[in-house]
């Protein structure tokens, strides 16, 4: 089973309207390349599910500038006035999650798990529309899983069947989008063969991953 | 008045570091608290964690030997020091979540005498959201907030009651602003020290909720 293919043709799976979760914060550990070969097709009206928005021009930011995005779901968009400017246009839905909590619904998700339970939001806007559940006299609010049709994740290091190691703080969401999508391709700065890589050390085995594509370099790289 | 600026913010700096002990887990938002890494008593050893992964957060790097993938969480270079680690995004905040960060410094944009605080939402605006300090309020084993005691126009930061949508509701344990520190209690605000220099009429005169003197 050949899982390495083209940015464009792996680019291609991902269909109008569908649900997406893209790895990396502040465009560390972003799929660079994949977002930026996304951004040039007229594959629209996405969800996107991600950290952070980014920079008009680095990670999720490409996707958002391109106009390709209808609702995002995410922590944070200070870094991203092109955001906030589609926000207030009406052409983007925000909604916000606190970090810990979108972390941990995507990994419930990935883990099979039917919700998770945590204070952060407690006592504010957050609240709205969820269930106070109450455990040993503490109060937590129920977080549901969250999952997506698509991730789009970045690692440093891959081999042909898809084990997956990352380097630095370019780790973050991508091991947990890893798990919590139907259809998940990897962008790696370099592939290698399979048995390369020490099985102590992958960090995402290789079957949640369905895509890999290395990348060229190309629009590949970080800011 | 440059310089001036510069002062205030380095005070609440030292002074959020003599709150550090041997040992403890801290998180430093951005602004001022970032600053707080630079005033560590050099008796003491702290290890640093930054929510986008990992623990061990050393100096900034020399310029040309940044690497791209090792950035805080403003989105700054840093680097890591011998005996740090890298981790996923649910181990960082579980971390935070499970009780194993002692210190979270955030900033304000309101706090008030109950220990509630807003720093994330503007009404009329989108952005910028959260990011992680709702997890970090809610989860870290006490809570500073370090911020300049009112805003660019002079008015009160620290109110009897938040009007800004709220990052986390009495969570607040202390506040160190450029005018003193005060501690949150069941009881309301007590001062805990004026900035050399400062009254404690003008600290009340600039705060928009009553301060109680020390006993």
């Amino acid at each position: 089973m050949e899982k390495v293919m083209t940015a464009v043709d792996a680019v291609n799976r991902v269909k109008r309207g569908s649900t997406v979760m893209i790895g990396g914060f502040l465009g560390v550990g972003a799929p660079q390349q994949l977002l930026a070969v996304l951004a040039k097709q007229m594959i629209n009206e996405l969800t996107i599910i991600c950290c952070a928005a980014d920079y008009p021009h680095n990670g999720v930011g490409r996707l958002i500038s391109a106009g390709l995005v209808k609702r995002a779901i995410l922590s944070h968009s200070g870094t991203n006035l092109e955001i906030e400017a589609r926000a207030a246009a009406g052409e983007i839905e925000v909604e916000f999650i606190p970090q810990g909590t979108l972390a941990e619904r995507i990994r419930a998700a990935g883990m099979g798990l039917g919700g998770i339970l945590v204070t952060a939001g407690l006592g504010t806007a957050i609240e709205k529309g969820k269930r106070t559940i109450e455990v040993d006299g503490n109060s937590f609010l129920l977080e549901k899983p969250l999952k997506a049709d698509v991730a789009l994740i970045k690692a440093a290091r891959g081999d042909h069947a898809g084990n997956l190691v990352y380097h630095g703080a370019a780790r973050n969401f991508n091991p947990l989008m890893a798990t919590a999508a139907d259809l998940v391709i990897a962008e790696v700065a370099e592939l290698v063969p399979v048995g390369e890589i020490n099985p102590d050390q992958v960090m995402t085995p290789a079957i949640f991953v369905d895509i890999i594509v290395q990348t060229t370099g190309i629009e590949g790289g970080i800011k | 008045m440059k310089n001036d600026n510069r002062a205030r913010r380095e005070y609440i700096a030292r002074r959020v570091a003599q709150e550090l002990k041997d040992g403890d887990v801290v998180n430093l938002g951005i602004g001022i608290p970032t600053m707080v890494a630079n005033f560590v008593p050099p008796e003491i050893t702290v290890i640093f964690h930054s929510e986008n992964g990992f623990v061990g957060i050393g100096p900034s790097p020399q310029v040309g030997e940044e690497d791209p993938d090792i950035i805080n969480a403003g989105g700054q270079p840093v680097t890591i020091l011998p005996g740090g680690a890298f981790f996923d995004s649910t181990v960082a905040f579980g971390i935070i979540r499970g009780g194993h960060l002692d210190i979270a410094v955030l900033g304000a944009l309101e706090v008030d005498a109950q220990g509630n605080l807003a720093n994330w939402a503007i009404p009329g605006r989108s952005g910028p959201g959260m990011g992680g300090a709702m997890d970090l309020v809610s989860g870290a084993k006490r809570v500073i907030v370090a911020t300049e005691h009112t805003t660019k126009d002079g008015r009160p930061k620290i109110v009897e009651r938040c009007s800004l949508p709220l990052t986390g509701g009495q969570i607040v344990d202390l506040i160190v602003s450029d005018l003193g520190v005060l501690e949150v209690t069941p009881a309301g605000l007590l001062l805990k020290e004026l900035r050399p220099g400062v009254t404690i009429d003008e600290l009340q005169a600039k705060t928009a909720a009553e301060i109680r003197d020390k006993p």
